[in-house]
């Protein structure tokens, strides 16, 4: 295998104390530098998306004082896609008096995890998670609440205590508009310039330190240079890299593989989440994939046709030609394993030709026995606009039709490689969010995302930023520089280079068929021959792309598909290390399933002794291999356990 | 010092023009939603002697009269009078100088309009205001001409309102009766929609409230409408003569 | 099935602009709007001609990226629906569809149907937010909220900010959108320190970008996509008053 990748030494993270777990963020914040608030507004901070993470931390930097310019691809900071989130955002507030604490929270996260996370980071997560919904109802975000006027809490995602606050099945949205409100106010005391349709396309690092990134203005096509003291990237997932995903449509991973490529390290990039519950494919035209709410599986049984091919109406295939088979394989979870199983298990029924719908790609979440039970009217009061939602998109009516579902794309828990300070290897580049690879491990728990975006952003970037700044102000760096030149030019170059191909391929027809490759290869269900499969053909199809890619109009415009071009340039090099890094873990872990390793039962089997370590990637050139550094974790307080759902 | 070394945007650098401070248009509302139910409560004042046409010559004719004398001994005869009708002017003006800023500001908000005319969601009423008030407003200056100053009345006694409205609906003078009509049904429309708005303008919040404040302008906009079509069409019918 | 669409077509903000016919031949009736113009642009761009640039993101529903104007009606005909979500399911075979911006003097069009929102951010600029630096967060159970009050901000708060409300409104106004924050923030607690300057400041911005007065035709309740209702204009007339008393 090592021909696709070199190993690398071992890293740490040297950031973290140690010592007792519970103290080790109050002694980092005690230990860091400080920045005399006179100098604040000296320093400059760039920072690169404004969804939860970066919108929080725009905000919550401009307060302290520092001069911040934020930079997001929509056309206002509102709209980041931490706005599309349901469900609701954990914190270990026991109001509830359920038992829940700062250290079940952290517990259930490591475990959630699967072990492949590092536990000081953990904890800090579990300790601003109090301070967060403080901050939120601070704010003006208006959470549900009970009659009596306190917040109301859910449990979620399997957890057997009522941590999560929501704002019915909007709580991003609701989240975003606090911090969106918030650095709203600053630009309007002039403490954030914010630059709305502006993609960052390359990092610039002058003596080792990141200093900049090169943006382009998608209305008018210029491309300028934009210095700063520190840069901040903020710029989500790359679910993308699948084509059909939950993401939204613009979400790409161009920010953070530019840092990759400049020598920020990626982390874990084979960490991806698999919704079970989400509406399938209706034909080719497809664009996306919507999510609905895991709660339908309470309700709902899961099932096929036991005989291939079977082409009959749900109504048709008679009780004893159904084959319920998460009741079948799982008899005492059932229809509630957990998501990993429950989306493996349907492609798998898929795979035998046994799936319904367009395409074959579709299972049946059916809620005739639930009707029958409690009543339409029940029914109707606990999924309602779950119903409403899927009628709207599939034309269907589940009241009368089962509803049909398919896995699909959801978070990817791997990004840059950051330390306990959020810091990538690059000195002053960091990392937040789900652009980072930190809190999450091999999975990530229910509610947890929203969690870590804002603890990131709030808490934990202003303190550990203004340790690094505090070194700063740093040298002034001329436009003529040659780091800054030569980072110009490369995006100037590559897009002029995209335009000239000129050939007779859309971008969308390539990025569609890298999603196929990926999806089939480096989704839910990964095996040595077929990831080595996927790298040659994603090479080839690469290549194919930039002898045949088609991209109209001019670069001083608004182009749509200049701009997807770049994005899929990008996606095709991480689809690569995806996969290389599916190749080089033996083992199964959270979201990351390898078949030559599981139980006789057929459940994921992870090799601790072996693989348990982060694994951190250095980019090695265009056509290199890549080099693998390994961070070792060390679990002193949550011990590796396996676990069982039958 | 780190920064100021971006490449200058042409665009950017150049702040932008704070524009003038506009006054603000909710206020401009709130003074056409007052003005507004000043003149709604003339209407309706002037509705209820119009219907004393129904009592005979001498009950109109005193009450014509009677206008005069309001106010009478502290004011001298007649200030009432021109009072109300100066309080009302600066009311009408007031309501059309703010209607007109506020439509020109609607229009200059929408430079380029719509190649498919946007479908009807809202009520007649509430796209006619515009229009309905200029009629209604044309109107007024007529209906002065007519019935106060006479100078287009045909019979012109001045201090006999009652002839002079029985001549003016006379069944030959067909076209006058028609544009009363016309105009009446106009204010009937306008205030249809103007008086839930000014409401809602004064701060009228809840759905309960939305529902009865609508009804509530429908039947008053009703009333007004019959009450004074009441008068010409019972001239025309001889009811009146 | 078979349609045509007629659509904006506005190379930038300076061209002048015009509406042009394309065929799209056999379409599934299970695409949303936005995937039909995808397989139209998909043509367009190896026939050649400049596909058709418009602004759309998450593609469910709430990001309120989309923005186009269907047939006279923004968002198009479905009510409470974004154009995202709008299927092609609700045409007819042979149908011809026109397409255009939000057209409105604060969103100048910057291609095709994209416009520029700006305008939206200003008037939340202005004030529309509860001053609260983090780390100045007291306990959140220190101030409980009523459950009314709590799920009617909610309601207000569900605001995506697409414009639609806008681009419908007779006068061009976004009375609707402030409406929304103002009673959002207005009705919790936490918002009443700055509740009076915060309608004043958000309505001089409002009137300064250029949007037109409200004359409560409530020709946006019907378009906006999560149903914000009209009362707030209500609400914040009312709020408005009481700010320039007690100013």
């Amino acid at each position: 295998m090592p021909e696709f990748w070199n190993d690398g030494d071992p890293i740490a993270d040297t950031a973290a104390p140690d010592g007792p777990i519970e103290t080790r963020w109050e002694r980092r914040k005690f230990s860091a530098k400080l920045v005399n608030p006179a100098n604040r507004r000296k320093l400059t901070v760039i920072v690169v998306g404004t969804g939860l993470a970066g919108g929080s931390a725009a905000a919550t930097l401009a307060e302290a004082g520092y001069h911040v310019k934020s930079y997001c691809y929509q056309d206002s900071p509102r709209r980041a896609h931490s706005i599309a989130a349901q469900g609701g955002i954990n914190a270990a507030k026991n109001y509830r008096n359920d038992g829940d604490s700062i250290y079940r929270l952290f517990y259930d996260t490591v475990k959630g995890g699967d072990f492949r996370a590092r536990e000081s980071n953990v904890y800090r997560l579990a300790t601003v998670s109090v301070n967060i919904i403080d901050q939120c109802v601070a704010q003006g975000v208006p959470f549900a609440r009970e009659y009596g006027g306190l917040l109301d809490n859910r449990s979620f995602g399997g957890t057997q205590v009522s941590r999560t606050f929501y704002a019915r099945g909007q709580t991003g949205q609701q989240l975003l508009l606090g911090a969106y409100q918030a650095m709203e106010r600053q630009i309007g005391l002039g403490n954030i310039e914010m630059n709305a349709r502006h993609e960052m396309l390359e990092l610039i690092v002058v003596d080792g330190k990141a200093r900049g990134i090169v943006v382009r203005d998608m209305v008018t096509g210029e491309i300028t240079t934009e210095m700063a003291d520190a840069v901040v990237l903020a710029s989500g997932g790359y679910g993308n890299v699948f084509f059909l995903s939950t993401n939204a449509k613009g979400c790409n991973v161009t920010a953070s593989w530019r840092a990759h490529r400049k020598g920020a390290l990626f982390g874990n990039p084979c960490y991806t989440q698999i919704h079970p519950t989400c509406i399938p494919e209706s034909g080719t035209h497809q664009s996306k994939l919507t999510l609905m709410s895991e709660s339908l599986r309470n309700d709902g049984r899961v099932w096929v046709p036991k005989a291939r091919e079977d082409k009959r109406a749900p109504g048709d295939i008679p009780e004893a030609e159904r084959d319920y088979y998460l009741e079948r394989i799982y008899p005492s979870f059932g229809n509630l394993v957990p998501r990993d199983i429950a989306s493996r298990a349907a492609k798998n029924v898929c795979d035998e030709g046994r799936g319904v719908g367009p395409g074959g790609l579709g299972v049946y979440l059916d809620f005739a026995d639930a009707i029958g039970r409690l009543g339409k009217t029940a029914v109707e009061a606990k999924y309602g606009n779950l119903f409403e939602m899927y009628q709207r998109i599939t034309g269907e009516d589940p009241y009368e039709t089962p509803m049909r579902i398919y896995p699909a794309v959801h978070y990817t828990m791997g990004g840059l490689w950051v330390d306990y300070d959020l810091q990538s290897t690059i000195p002053g580049l960091f990392v937040v969010g789900e652009a980072n690879f930190s809190d999450h491990g091999a999975n990530r728990l229910g509610a947890s995302a929203l969690m870590q975006g804002l603890g990131d952003g709030y808490f934990v970037l202003p303190t550990t930023l203004g340790n690094y700044l505090a070194a700063g102000p740093f040298a002034p760096i001329p436009q003529d520089h040659e780091e800054v030149q030569k980072a110009r030019k490369t995006v100037e170059e590559r897009i002029s280079t995209l335009l000239k191909v000129d050939g007779d391929r859309t971008v969308d027809s390539f990025h569609r068929e890298l999603g196929h490759i990926m999806w089939e290869y480096c989704g839910m269900e990964r095996t040595e021959e077929g990831l080595t499969k996927a790298i040659g053909l994603i090479r080839s199809l690469k290549e194919e792309f930039w002898q045949r890619v088609k991209v109209p109009g001019t670069g001083e415009q608004l182009n749509q598909n200049l701009e997807k071009a770049g994005r899929v340039a990008d996606f095709f090099e991480l689809a690569e290390l995806m996969c290389i890094d599916a190749l080089h873990r033996r083992e199964s872990c959270g979201g990351h399933f390898r078949a030559e390793s599981q139980t006789p039962d057929g459940e994921a089997l992870r090799h601790d002794d072996e693989f348990s370590y982060v694994a951190a990637w250095e980019y090695a050139g265009d056509s290199g291999k890549p080099t693998l550094h390994k961070e070792q974790l060390e679990f002193e307080y949550v011990h590796p356990s396996t676990r069982s759902y039958k | 010092m780190a920064v100021d070394t971006r490449t200058p945007k042409v665009a950017k650098a150049k702040p932008a023009a704070t524009p003038a401070k506009r006054t603000s248009s909710v206020a401009l509302k709130i003074f056409m939603a007052v003005t507004g139910i000043l003149l709604v409560l003339f209407l309706y004042a002037h509705m209820i002697g119009n219907l004393k046409i129904f009592f005979g010559e001498g009950t109109f004719d005193h009450y014509a009269h009677w206008l005069r004398t309001i106010g009478t001994p502290i004011l001298p005869n007649e200030w009432y009078l021109w009072i109300q009708r100066g309080g009302l002017t600066i009311a009408v003006v007031g309501h059309v100088v703010a209607a007109t800023i506020l439509a020109r500001r609607a229009r200059r908000a929408r430079p380029v309009k719509y190649a498919h005319r946007p479908k009807v969601q809202g009520s007649y009423a509430a796209r006619t205001m515009r229009w309905g008030g200029v009629i209604i407003l044309l109107f007024v200056i007529y209906h002065i001409l007519d019935l106060t100053t006479l100078t287009l009345n045909p019979k012109a006694e001045s201090g006999h309102p009652y002839a002079n409205v029985v001549a003016d609906f006379a069944p030959g003078r067909w076209y006058v009766t028609l544009f009363y009509t016309l105009a009446i049904v106009a204010i009937g429309f306008h205030l249809r929609h103007g008086l839930f708005s000014a409401v809602r303008t004064l701060g009228q919040q809840k759905p309960r409230g939305e529902v009865i404040a609508r009804a509530t302008a429908l039947a008053l906009s009703l009333i007004l409408v019959i009450g004074y079509l009441s008068v010409p069409f019972a001239v025309l019918t001889g009811l009146v003569d | 099935m078979d349609i045509q669409v007629r659509v904006w077509r506005q190379s930038s903000s300076e061209d002048k602009g015009r509406m042009v016919t394309y065929d799209v031949k056999d379409i599934s009736p299970d695409a949303s709007f936005l995937e039909m113009l995808d397989v139209l642009n998909e043509k367009l761009i190896l026939d050649g001609d400049d596909p058709i640039a418009f602004d759309h993101d998450c593609r469910e529903g709430i990001c309120g990226m989309c923005s186009m104007v269907i047939d006279g009606v923004a968002h198009g005909p479905e009510r409470a629906t974004t154009t995202c979500q709008l299927h092609m399911r609700h045409f007819k075979d042979g149908d011809v569809i026109d397409v255009e911006p939000w057209r409105a003097a604060a969103f100048p069009v910057i291609k095709d149907l994209v416009v520029d929102r700006t305008a939206f951010d200003k008037i939340i600029q202005a004030g529309g937010y509860i001053t609260a630096p983090t780390g100045a967060a007291p306990e959140a159970h220190s101030t409980p909220v009523p459950k009314k009050d709590a799920d009617l901000a909610f309601e207000a708060a569900t605001c995506i900010g697409c414009g639609a409300c806008v681009a419908a409104c007779p006068n061009g106004s976004a009375m609707l959108f402030t409406a929304a924050k103002v009673a959002h923030l207005g009705l919790m607690p936490q918002g009443q320190p700055e509740r009076d300057t915060r309608v004043i400041d958000m309505l001089q911005a409002q009137d300064d970008a250029g949007f037109g007065g409200c004359t409560n035709a409530g020709e946006c309740t019907t378009v906006c996509p999560k149903g914000i209702p009209l009362t707030l204009i209500g609400r914040l007339n009312s709020d408005y008053r009481k700010a320039l008393r007690n100013r």
